[in-house]
């Protein structure tokens, strides 16, 4: 069976990343992409952490897959969080939902949704694709 | 260059101590390590301490000790600062900016319950935070994630990091101060509670309070003092983050400050008798000996399996007092007892059972922050003059 989502809170956040959460409330995932070097970075920045360069926002495809995870145990509501490497090539910290935990694997597919935080926003976290 | 000598070394006896104020512990150790040393309060012109010293770090901390120094650093890098303390004051010394280096570390994690389990602090100024916190991270998973690609790259197994934590207990039986002291065996380890996969509870440190110190000087000074002369040949420092979603979760930043302390001492892996390896988890060893070069990337699991970290058993005795495993982490920052360890095998004060015979060249390796985030390392290397 699929364990149940533990709860998230996001915090705090700034000016700069605001976008980010506003897009992600309607469901779409958006990477911070260089205009010099054309080249996407997560978490995002104002200046490329590549150049120093200034970036836009973009669509990301929201597809990825798992390069590691771990299972949170000794805790009320067991999770798992882990790396997962989107297609664009970049890496984000995520926690993986959608299905039992001894059926996730590293290298396995995923795509992006978006769960509620207890502080009114919504997170990106995957699940198998 | 003006090599830099460790003079005196004291770490706190306690393991708890809830009646202890910080501020305490930090002249506590200090009153150790000088006494270790031979020198006074009045001797020290130069003060070094972290994010675990309280108030204004330096400021309140030399005050409440009774220092005036005349050099103060406080990079913080986590559990590594007090292994870059060293090679900022060997580098200080050099440059005649002070002579008697002091530093100092405490903290009462233990008594405050504070864990690896423990979700981080809230930093509202912290980029990463909402990328991060967000998610549930804690030292545990993010150390287990590295574990767990590790095993995947490498085919690393949880019976070889168990052999870690096997080691460590052998070791800790000798050590009376030891917050651990049974030896435990790999089953011991599988069988212990799932904290993160593929992380057991006894692949993770303890959490201890209590603390350290280290006194660096000058050759001038510690060749008057009648103690064997501990010098430092070689220092690294290095910081590796998620470098803007290039994470690699099995390379650690070792592999930088490593060679660079390596080539500055003039020796190799090989040469080593004595390694103190940072062992907030076990898999921290694992990936530190590979990226220090005492074995090539993916054969850790081999290079400490079946007891070859033991003292006298093995081929490389690793963390003879018990390590962060089971003797002491305190202040969740391991830094500082790595550097005391090794002074102690250079010296030849280690217990009998642990000691390296014939031990005249050491390393003391630190991680601090995260792995699987961002973190800093420091590699120092010691010779025995003779």
């Amino acid at each position: 069976m699929t364990p149940p989502d533990a709860q998230m809170t996001v915090g705090p956040i700034a000016e700069e990343t605001a976008q980010f959460w506003a897009t992600c409330g309607n469901g779409q995932l958006t990477l911070r992409w260089c205009t010099a070097c054309d080249r996407p970075h997560h978490y995002p920045r104002t200046l490329c952490p590549f150049c120093l360069g200034e970036t836009e926002w973009r669509n990301a495809s929201g597809y990825g897959e798992i390069y590691a995870f771990s299972i949170q145990r000794r805790v009320p509501e067991e999770f798992a969080v882990g790396y997962v490497k989107l297609d664009e090539g970049v890496m984000m910290l995520t926690r993986l939902v959608g299905a039992p935990f001894d059926e996730m694997r590293i290298g396995q597919r995923v795509q992006v949704l978006f769960v509620p935080s207890t502080d009114g926003l919504r997170v990106p976290v995957f699940q198998p694709a | 260059m003006n090599h830099a000598y460790i003079a005196g070394v004291f770490e706190h006896p306690l393991r708890l101590a809830p009646h202890a104020s910080v501020a305490q512990l930090h002249a506590e150790v200090a009153k150790g390590a000088l006494a270790d040393a031979g020198l006074s309060l009045g001797d020290v012109d130069g003060y070094f301490c972290a994010g675990d010293a309280p108030g204004l770090g330096p400021l309140s901390i030399a005050d409440y000790i009774g220092i005036r120094p005349t050099h103060v650093d406080t990079t913080e890098t986590g559990g590594s600062s007090y292994l870059v303390h060293v090679a900022h004051a060997a580098q200080a010394i050099a440059a005649g900016k002070c002579t008697v280096a002091l530093v100092t570390m405490a903290g009462k994690p233990r008594s405050e319950k504070s864990n690896a389990s423990t979700p981080r602090a809230w930093n509202a100024g912290a980029p990463d935070a909402p990328f991060e916190l967000t998610y549930g991270t804690n030292s545990a998973n993010l150390y287990a994630m590295c574990a767990a690609r590790h095993m995947h790259e490498f085919g690393t197994t949880s019976e070889q990091l168990a052999w870690i934590k096997v080691a460590a207990s052998e070791h800790a039986q000798h050590n009376p101060n030891a917050m651990l002291r049974q030896p435990v065996t790999v089953s011991d380890v599988l069988a212990s509670p799932m904290v993160a996969d593929p992380l057991h509870r006894l692949d993770c440190c303890v959490v201890s309070d209590g603390g350290g110190a280290l006194v660096v000087t000058t050759r001038a000074v510690a060749s008057a003092l009648r103690r064997p002369l501990i010098r430092v040949i070689g220092t690294g420092e290095a910081i590796s983050g998620q470098n803007g979603g290039h994470i690699d979760l099995t390379r650690t930043a070792a592999a930088i400050s490593g060679p660079r302390a390596f080539q500055e001492a003039g020796v190799k892996p090989r040469d080593i008798k004595y390694a103190s390896i940072y062992d907030s988890f076990t898999i921290t060893v694992l990936l530190q000996l590979e990226d220090l070069g005492f074995c090539a990337k993916g054969e850790g699991g081999a290079f400490v399996a079946d007891g070859k970290l033991i003292s006298g058993v093995g081929s490389l005795a690793v963390n003879t007092d018990g390590g962060g495993l089971c003797n002491n982490h305190p202040a969740n920052r391991g830094g500082i007892t790595k550097a005391i360890e090794a002074v102690r095998q250079l010296r030849g004060e280690a217990h009998p059972r642990v000691q390296v015979p014939g031990c005249d060249l050491a390393l003391a390796q630190g991680t601090g922050g995260y792995l699987g985030t961002r973190h800093g390392s420091a590699t120092v290397i010691f010779e025995r003059e003779s």
